[in-house]
């Protein structure tokens, strides 16, 4: 099981968090060429991220990169660079249609293609307007290299002409509409990133919120987020003691051939032994439960 | 060969960083600045020079105000001085870098 919870967003152009960006183990490291560098160190915050992918320290931990619209100069320059370094997913910047997508995954194509590569880019496509939230469902589902789609509120709020809160409104139909589409295409569904640092508590309220709804993981801004956005990801100790009963129950019904089982007067059906199971794979993909625990 | 004819650079003096400035001369020239030059100053001209045959370049002045760069770092920021000099940075040739 791949642990997507956290996308730590590093600026292609502060050299220092590009260099110590993996010490703080998030589980995807974002390079981004796109708004966080100025357009005088385009190619500077390029060739910086081409050698930083190639480094043995980014060899442990999946590799992301935002790169700037093809329409822009720098798009294809970025693109260029990052396929050749190996990068294990390109992030789109603000897509509205699938045409955003495929034509993406078409240059990425060609330039695998030139260099004989034999890995296959992944993408994720980061909704960021009305037309692509409503476009969601086509999006999620017209590239097989999609892992995931990604809510970016920030120029989402602006084209709703509206702003931000700390109770996140102004985001629910957008979450929600973002998190259908990627399930239905069975592909990750991410927040966005929560920008004031210094407000550990209302972090604390978005992940649990995000969490709940069902997304799987969000992008940060800081290091500081990721340990706390994995503790909250983490199945507590009511949760795993929970899921190996129900496992343990269906294996004994299965094995005395009993049909529908409960469990303190609850009825024990299939989707929950799914649900119990993909719990105790969190569990030992966070760490919080070692691998011969359930056996 | 690629000539320098004119003046590149590239990277900031933070912390990890390095500040390269390339311009025109007659062979090669390296003047490293580094508070670990003591430890790692060889190993730093030798990454330039690298870099260097690399990139075809056999004459080149390269000042270096290093604050603790990793090699890639250097490497990148090198690169990145050259190509701003050769007005080459919409057409790199990635074999070379």
């Amino acid at each position: 099981m791949r642990l997507r919870r956290s996308m730590l967003f590093v600026p292609g152009s502060n050299t220092s968090m590009v260099c110590n960006a993996f010490v703080y183990k998030p589980d995807t490291v974002m390079f981004d060429l796109e708004d966080s560098v100025a357009i005088s160190e385009k190619d500077s915050a390029r060739l910086m991220v081409f050698h930083a992918l190639q480094h043995f320290t980014y060899a442990d931990v999946e590799t992301a990169v935002r790169v700037n619209p093809l329409e822009s100069p720098y798009g294809l320059l970025d693109l260029e660079a990052v396929i050749r370094a190996g990068v294990d997913i390109v992030r789109l910047p603000k897509t509205d249609t699938v045409d955003d997508v495929l034509d993406m995954q078409n240059a990425i194509e060609k330039i695998e293609k030139e260099i004989g590569s034999k890995k296959e880019t992944k993408l994720l496509a980061a909704i960021e307007s009305a037309l692509g939230v409503v476009n969601a469902v086509d999006i999620a589902r017209c590239s097989k290299r999609l892992m995931g789609i990604a809510l970016g509120a920030e120029d989402f709020v602006r084209d709703l002409r509206t702003q931000r809160t700390k109770e996140g409104l102004e985001l629910s139909a957008a979450r929600s509409h973002i998190l259908l589409a990627a399930r239905a295409a069975k592909i990750n569904a991410f927040d966005s990133v929560f920008s004031d640092v210094k407000d550990k508590e209302g972090f604390i309220r978005e992940v649990t919120y995000i969490k709940g709804l069902g997304f799987d993981g969000k992008s940060l801004v800081n290091p500081n987020q990721i340990s706390t956005l994995h503790s909250i990801y983490a199945p507590t100790k009511q949760e795993i003691e929970w899921a190996l009963e129900v496992i343990e129950a269906s294996e004994h019904a299965k094995k005395h051939g009993l049909g529908v089982i409960s469990i303190d007067g609850k009825m024990v059906d299939a989707p929950i032994i799914a649900r119990a199971k993909s719990v105790i794979e969190l569990a030992k993909a966070s760490g919080v439960m070692g691998d011969d625990e359930d056996e | 060969m690629a000539d320098i004819t004119s003046c590149g650079h590239a990277g900031t003096l933070e912390s990890s960083d390095v500040l390269i400035h390339i311009e025109p001369s007659q062979d090669i020239e390296i003047n490293l600045i580094s508070s670990v030059e003591e430890l790692y100053g060889d190993d730093i001209k030798a990454l330039v020079l690298e870099v260097l045959e690399k990139m075809n370049i056999k004459a080149v002045k390269v000042d270096i105000n290093d604050k603790g760069a990793l090699d890639y770092v250097i490497k990148a920021r090198l690169q990145t001085a050259i190509l701003r000099a050769l007005e080459d940075g919409d057409k790199p040739d990635w074999s070379l870098l």
